[in-house]
């Protein structure tokens, strides 16, 4: 009773934010500029849970996302642009072609080990920047446009819980288990049984269709695609979310995400030092942080609950006095 | 036919450069296993360094020390503020604290000096132009050839012959091993930056002056180029590096000068997941050994 | 006494909890601060908000710097002579990162702020992007120097962009004018071609040039191309050269174009090389060498040399501010400012939709980078100067007028 206790609790909680969030739209309480940032909140938050399954829990080091995201983006806009045809397709595509090219790149370079695999992904994703920069059909340097606008909120809201909802279910499950253990030894998992490569590329395979997901969420939401976004910039700010909310901590994904997109909302007002702050930050959270801020721990009702009571604690001592 | 070794000279100015970079990288993930992403934009201090002291009327030799000093300061400073601490705790985390440097670096000065190109004084290097069998080599060319060659054979020297060079090898080979012989493994890894940055700095006014180009994000795209010549030649090795360079400035450079110039950076990016996945340890790296 | 226990057990394992509730707070902060910015943005009624969004950092930085540069300087000037109808001009800065998303983010923030019309981002995609905020939101955009055609007019729907306005000449006016100068008056028939990819403005310029210059009988012998970061250009036209033109065109920005031209005179080619308006800029001649860019030939909206007191003025106030010789962005910028104030006032108020009416009417703005109207398609009709460099100083050859 106690575990679906906590389940409807969050469940409940979710379906008040979102009807919240709905009416705040409707309403024009929360504003465009709102609205845009919140989007890009929840495309964040995706980028950076997917990221966090392929570095955080099977710990490869991977920085190709920009380029999934790429793939995603481009395949899903070529299908309503280009095709016209409807968008749930569009959805499908991206996320397959995602996936495929997950395959394709995970199966070679996952032998690869730690920064090597690092920079052959990156490498990855420069060299799909650089083939969409020479393809005439999507528009070469100067982009493709006209991609019809398909994202709100109801969209962007059940694809951010949709996939977490995944990632944790994989995590929790056998699958994920193993993931973990190859993780943590992968050499001890191996002669446990466990087939390393085989799961090492499925969660490769899933954070990248989820990254496609972002992707298409992006090309649907911004209508513009050019690729010049996806440049390995973008990889670095996805880990820098990662990094921030913690390695191997889903929520903490969640938490670096809505922080580091926030905290570069604000800093726009400050053209000048926002870059130089912005790093300032990202040098004083690794170096005293390095674990991020949730380390590999998750936000639970439990530590809320104990959260709570800590409040109310301190409010008690202080009537005490 | 003249075009082929004219393609191939450009290459090997470009290579040249490449590999003055992929040397201090090579010698610091040698050491470390740090992606030091900074790297790039330390050439670039050290090219707006040399710049200054251009500006104010230094000639050649001077202004190169002057950079080699304080950008070997520079990375000394980097190590020990962004990454010791870091570094045994999660190496995720030291390479995030290293894009946090390379931002750091390059929009530093963009706030101090702006984003503007800046160019070396006129007359600061006289160029001169020969030509030889259908072949045009600038000075310049000649320049940054021989600076390459005389600093890797003075770094070699350090490497293999100094008590430095020998701690700097026991330290990459096994750092606690290193340690529990007495060596001190911070104030290696501190020396091995210093020398690094030092090369860093050297190759930042050398591309300053072949391509008369000074700007913020100058170091960002050399970095990564020079990083996949390390990987090319065998992370570690000084000489693969050196090989690495010139390999990748030269294979650059044909793909660019017979029609595909659009794919130039793609093309280094796929020699280097070839090469990871055909000979991950680069042509003249040693196989490591996994240890369990 | 629980509440103790809890205290301790609290402050063992406090750090994960501090940060986590520090980031909580922080994010309700920001969440009330971003409601309540809605409250006090009516009280300052007595300033014109305009919303300035340039590429401040990323990778083409320099070009969004210039252009905010020169805005920023002509409101200064605006505003020391009071203002427009009765008031300051208050323009809201913001960095978009040279990144599409981040230009659509603040079109949107200048938008809920209240701005009457948005000036920028420099480049094409990001106005585009823009556009799809700005013009449901019925503001204005004046976009300095997006020099594609499809910024103001729209191909596929064949209709014009209502709220996009460009000051700067658009890419075929510019090729066509270099292609009939070249095979009529330079008289050189085989040309080669070299763009930088990534940059729509120097494509857009690459194909029609391809187009009027084969249309009029000439030939086109190489086409190369290169990237915006690239610094290593003696492959390109080493193998240009194997190909023999009698020009090379190269329509790109002058960080490039300086060095392209320096290294195709150590390699020995001495061709003569054009371009287009992205290379006015003093860096140039840094960058190239001065006797280096003999034979070299652009157009532009105008030239500094232009002894006209308006340009020598602005040339002077820049250098002044800034200490540094303006570039093309900058004069575009300049004009930009200048060309909105003098919308606000046929507008007779700091009306969003009747700016956008004045400027659609605008007639004969005298702006430092020539006389401007717009036609049908929200395209400044402005005369295209060609000028000549001779040893590092721009000589005006001639002035014509783009006739298709």
């Amino acid at each position: 009773m106690k575990k679906y206790f906590s389940t409807i609790i969050i469940c409940l909680v979710l379906a008040v934010f979102f009807v919240a969030v709905q009416l705040g739209i409707n309403s024009g309480f929360i504003s465009g500029y709102w609205v845009t940032n919140l989007y890009l909140v929840g495309i964040n938050i995706i980028l950076a849970a997917s990221l966090n399954l392929i570095n955080g829990f099977t710990g490869e080091f991977s920085l190709g996302h920009a380029g999934f995201m790429a793939v995603g983006a481009y395949s899903s806009a070529i299908i309503t642009a280009n095709l016209g045809l409807p968008f749930p397709l569009a959805v499908i595509v991206g996320m397959l072609a995602a996936a495929i090219t997950g395959l394709l790149v995970g199966l070679p370079t996952l032998r690869l080990r730690g920064d090597y695999l690092a920079i052959a992904t990156l490498g990855f994703g420069e060299i799909v920047r650089v083939v969409l920069m020479n393809i005439d059909y999507v528009g070469g340097a100067s982009g493709l446009m006209g991609i019809p606008a398909m994202v709100n909120w109801p969209l962007i809201f059940f694809s951010v819980v949709l996939s977490l909802l995944l990632i944790r279910n994989f995590i929790c499950s056998s699958h994920g288990r193993a993931c973990l253990s190859v993780r943590e030894n992968d050499l001890a998992a191996q002669m446990m049984g466990v087939n390393i490569t085989y799961y090492k590329v499925l969660a490769f395979v899933i954070g990248a269709s989820l990254a496609g997901l972002a992707g298409v969420l992006y090309a649907h939401y911004y209508t513009v695609l050019q690729p010049r976004e996806f440049s390995f910039m973008l990889t670095f700010d996805v880990l820098v979310m990662v990094m921030v909310g913690g390695l191997g901590s889903l929520t903490g994904s969640v938490v670096g995400a809505v922080l580091i997109t926030i905290a570069s909302a604000f800093l726009q007002a400050i053209p000048e030092l926002r870059m130089v702050i912005y790093a300032a930050l990202l040098i004083l959270s690794a170096v005293f942080r390095p674990q991020g801020l949730l380390g590999e721990k998750e936000v639970s009702l439990k530590i809320l609950q104990k959260l709570g009571g800590v409040l109310n604690g301190t409010v008690g001592s202080k009537q005490a006095h | 036919m003249p075009d082929l070794l004219q393609q191939l000279l450009n290459g090997l100015s470009q290579g040249s450069i490449y590999a003055l970079i992929a040397v201090g990288y090579t010698m610091i993930y040698g050491i470390i296993q740090l992606i030091n992403f900074a790297h790039g934009d330390v050439i670039m201090v050290g090219a707006y360094v040399a710049l200054g002291c251009a500006l104010m009327g230094l000639g050649l030799i001077p202004s190169l020390a002057i950079a080699m000093l304080t950008c070997a300061i520079l990375g000394v400073i980097i190590e020990r503020v962004a990454y010791r601490r870091v570094r045994p705790v999660s190496r995720l985390a030291a390479l995030t604290s290293a894009i946090g440097v390379s931002l750091f670096l390059e929009y530093t000065m963009m706030y101090f000096l702006g984003a503007d190109i800046r160019t070396f004084p006129a007359g600061f290097f006289p160029e001169r132009t020969y030509s030889l069998l259908g072949v045009t080599i600038n000075n310049k060319d000649l320049l940054v050839l021989g600076t390459t060659l005389v600093l890797v054979i003075i770094l070699q020297y350090i490497i293999y012959r100094t008590r430095t060079g020998k701690a700097m090898r026991a330290v990459s080979f096994d750092g606690q091993a290193a340690q529990l012989m007495g060596v001190n493994v911070n104030s290696t890894v501190a020396i091995t930056f210093f020398i690094g940055s030092a090369m860093a700095a050297a190759a930042g006014l050398l591309y300053g002056i072949y391509f008369n180009t000074v700007q913020p994000l100058m170091g960002l795209m050399p970095g990564l180029k020079a990083f996949i010549a390390a990987v090319l030649g065998g992370i570690g090795s000084v000489p693969g590096a050196m090989l690495g360079g010139i390999l990748l400035g030269m294979t650059e450079s044909l793909v660019a000068g017979f029609g595909g110039s659009m794919y130039r950076d793609a093309v280094a990016f796929i020699i280097l997941i070839l090469v990871l996945l055909i000979r991950p340890t680069g042509l003249l790296g040693k196989g490591v050994q996994e240890k369990v | 006494m629980e509440g103790v226990v809890i205290v301790k057990f609290f402050k063992k394992k406090s750090k994960a909890y501090v940060a986590l509730f520090t980031a909580l707070v922080f994010l309700f902060g920001v969440f009330a601060s971003g409601c309540g910015g809605g409250e006090s943005k009516t009280a300052g009624e007595d300033v014109i908000k305009v919303g300035v969004n340039f590429e401040l950092s990323g990778d083409v930085a320099t070009y969004g710097t210039s252009c905010k540069n020169g805005i920023m300087l002509a409101f200064e000037e605006i505003n020391a002579q009071g203002g427009v109808l009765g008031k300051k001009i208050e323009a809201l800065v913001q960095d978009n990162k040279s990144q599409n998303k981040e230009a659509r983010n603040i079109a949107e923030k200048l938008i809920s702020e209240g701005v009457v019309a948005i000036i920028g981002p420099a480049v094409t995609g990001a106005v585009k992007i823009q556009e799809t905020v700005a013009t449901p939101a019925k503001i204005p955009v004046l976009a300095p120097a997006a020099t594609a055609p499809d910024v103001t007019y729209d191909e596929k729907a064949q209709k014009v962009r209502d709220y996009i306005f460009r000051v700067c000449i658009i890419d075929p006016d510019q090729s066509l004018v270099m292609a009939n100068y070249i095979y009529d008056e330079l008289g050189l028939k085989n040309g080669a071609i070299m763009v930088d990819k990534n940059n729509d403005y120097s494509v857009g310029l690459g194909e029609t040039f391809k187009e009027f210059f084969t249309a009029k009988g000439g030939k086109i012998v190489a086409e190369e191309g290169f990237v915006s970061t690239d610094t290593a250009f003696k492959p390109q036209l080493t193998s240009i050269a194997a190909k023999k033109p009698d020009f090379i065109y190269v329509p790109a920005y002058y960080n490039q174009v300086g060095l392209i031209v320096k290294q195709a005179r150590e390699l020995g080619i001495d061709l003569p090389v054009m371009g287009a308006d992205g290379w006015d800029s003093p860096k140039l001649v840094e960058l190239a060498g001065a006797e280096n860019l003999n034979k070299c030939y652009f157009t532009n909206h105008y030239s500094v040399e232009d002894p006209s007191e308006k340009i020598q003025n602005f040339i002077k106030a820049y250098e002044e501010k800034y200490k540094a010789t303006p570039d093309a962005f900058a004069a575009l910028g300049y004009d930009s400012a200048y060309l909105l104030v003098k919308a606000i006032e046929q507008a007779g108020a700091a009306d969003s939709q009747k700016i956008r009416d004045a400027l659609e009417n605008i007639e004969g703005f005298e702006g430092v980078t020539g006389k401007l109207s717009y036609d049908e398609k929200h395209n400044p009709i402005k005369e295209i100067s060609i000028i000549e460099l001779v040893d590092g100083k721009q000589k005006l050859v001639k002035k014509m007028q783009p006739e298709h």
